[in-house]
């Protein structure tokens, strides 16, 4: 295991950041801690990087127990804050030069490796530019660099794209990828779901605290225990109402209606029969089964 | 963590902070040029009824108010470093935080001596000179940077603690009546006695008295004890201040929230 937690706690006064968190992240693949506001996510990552003291339990990074050998998980991680770590007043080569030197590179190598992770995440031609001029797409992609300069074996992604427009989001999503595809194992943080979707192999839903659901991102949905949904796209407004008391009868609970999109959706345990009864009363635009959304299965879990 | 590290890593951070110089030297020169203006205006505009040696009175107490403003700039650079992250990264490195302590503080007393330099050259343009032997004058300059080594693990606690930009503010608005609360300008004498004993005590009079007496420049006189001690407390003030201010500075940094 790349990283694991075992009962990790932590109080700050009053509030209970962590109640009794456990983890366990194979080598190799991308892990999503998903989970809201305030859900004990950072503190997590700040326990597993050293930033942090647990009150109790105990947890591994790469083989080095984060209490008794800091230095040695220090060593072995990179890690890639919510607010991007990087020298504003310094250009982006400086700044991998900086943070390659502190690692311990020496010169000439710190040097090189600037070079080669400028190039990896296409800021060469930004390269000499104050990085205080940068986009925030560019000053992310310049911190996750600086988070991998020395090839870490766990890289802490706290929230990447946070903050982050769109075409900035896909950039990182993209410099992600391409990190686990090299193999680093990679534990990233996000209040998205379709972030966590897309790009982890397994999710840990985390509330209050503690991990509530765990498992790769099919098996969750899977885990849902009101199974598929239905979901009827009506023609008119008006049909909505009618739409919607239909399902309500064949749901098992209570339906959801977007008027805007002219939707009606809601979990059914009878598939069959749910579709049958829909095209059997309703003169519907179309009908449809699907899987749950991550989103609700999100809302679920996090009720 | 060998020694060799942390000499090496605190020299990278110290080529950190010259690396800013050399990329906004604006701001490096505003800083360094804003203690001569101060001068300028206390000599010409603000004399009143000193004579025509008031400049030299007035440049050692300006070097030691310059110095006492170095406490800004190292809190300001703590808390900067602290809103960007990078001294979350800088925790997560494997390297030692004496260093990231010894980058900031060789840095600030390299400024510090830059500062003291263009200070003493626009003093020596208005008439002031040194009156003493170099090992006076050097003496005199090490006091100076004793303070504001002293001032430089001061700052460091102060923006570990206070970590908001609007905390530098509102020490930037304290240090004027620390400032002016000494003998740097006019003779404690001359103020409410209970003031006048205040300024006496300022460290910063300490070290500006110490200032004039190694320089060989007029001073103000007194009859206080510490009137007539200034080496002596110039010495033992930035020991006490650096024996309360160091540890607190390197627990706040070590400590894990």
């Amino acid at each position: 295991m790349a990283v694991e937690a075992d009962g990790l706690r932590k109080a700050y006064g009053e509030t209970v950041a962590l109640a009794g968190l456990d983890l366990a992240v194979e080598a190799g693949t991308v892990y999503g801690l998903l989970g809201p506001n305030g859900a004990g996510k950072t503190t997590t990552v700040g326990v597993l990087t050293t930033l942090v003291r647990a009150d109790a339990g105990r947890a591994t990074v790469a083989g080095r127990d984060v209490a008794a050998d800091p230095a040695g998980v220090r060593a072995r991680i990179g890690l890639v804050g919510q607010h991007a770590a990087i020298d504003e007043v310094l250009t982006g080569r400086q700044n991998l030069v900086l943070f390659g030197r502190l690692m311990h590179l020496g010169v000439s190598r710190a040097r090189a490796r600037a070079c080669e992770l400028l190039e990896r995440f296409g800021l060469q031609d930004a390269a000499d530019r104050p990085a205080g001029e940068y986009s925030g797409g560019m000053r992310r992609r310049l911190d996750l660099a600086a988070g991998l300069i020395r090839s870490p074996a766990v890289l802490f992604l706290d929230e990447p794209t946070t903050g982050l427009d769109p075409r900035s989001r896909s950039e990182v999503w993209d410099a992600v990828r391409a990190l686990a595809a090299d193999g680093t194992t990679v534990l990233l943080t996000t209040q998205y779901l379709e972030e966590a979707d897309r790009l982890a192999d397994r999710i840990a839903v985390v509330t209050g605290g503690r991990v509530v659901a765990e498992g790769p991102p099919a098996q969750l949905k899977d885990a849902l225990p009101d199974g598929d949904w239905i979901e009827v796209t009506v023609r008119e407004a008006g049909d909505l109402a009618a739409a919607a008391a239909l399902l309500e009868r064949i749901s098992v609970a209570e339906p959801e209606v977007d008027p805007q999109a002219l939707r009606v959706s809601a979990p059914v345990r009878d598939r069959m029969g749910a579709l049958a009864a829909v095209v059997g009363e309703l003169d519907a635009e179309d009908v449809a089964l699907r899987r749950p959304t991550l989103d609700e299965v999100f809302l679920e879990l996090t009720k | 963590m060998t020694l060799r590290w942390i000499l090496s890593d605190t020299w990278t951070l110290t080529g950190r902070a010259l690396a800013h110089w050399a990329r906004r030297p604006f701001v490096i020169l505003v800083g360094l040029l804003f203690p001569v203006l101060v001068l300028l205006m206390f000599a010409y505009l603000l004399r009143g009824g000193y004579g025509a040696d008031y400049p030299s009175v007035l440049v050692p107490g300006l070097l030691a108010l310059a110095t006492v403003f170095g406490l800004e700039a190292t809190m300001t650079a703590v808390v900067t470093d602290g809103q960007r992250g990078i001294s979350t990264r800088l925790r997560t490195l494997p390297m030692s935080g004496a260093a990231v302590l010894g980058g900031r503080a060789v840095a600030d007393l390299l400024n510090a001596v830059a500062g003291l330099a263009v200070l003493m050259a626009a003093g020596w343009a208005i008439g002031w000179r040194i009156e003493s032997g170099l090992l006076d004058a050097l003496g005199a300059v090490g006091l100076l940077l004793w303070l504001r080594f002293a001032l430089i693990w001061a700052g460091i606690y102060l923006g570990l603690v206070a970590g908001k930009p609007e905390a530098v503010a509102s020490v930037q608005i304290l240090v004027w009546p620390l400032g002016f609360l000494s003998n740097a300008f006019t003779d404690p004498a001359s103020m409410p006695a209970w003031l006048g004993a205040i300024a006496d005590w300022n460290p910063m009079s300490a070290t500006a008295a110490a200032v004039r007496e190694l320089f060989g420049n007029p001073g103000w006189g007194g009859d206080s004890w510490a009137a007539q001690h200034p080496v002596l407390l110039a010495v033992l003030w930035p020991a006490v201040l650096t024996a309360v201010c160091f540890p607190l500075a390197v627990a706040k940094y070590r400590s894990r929230p």
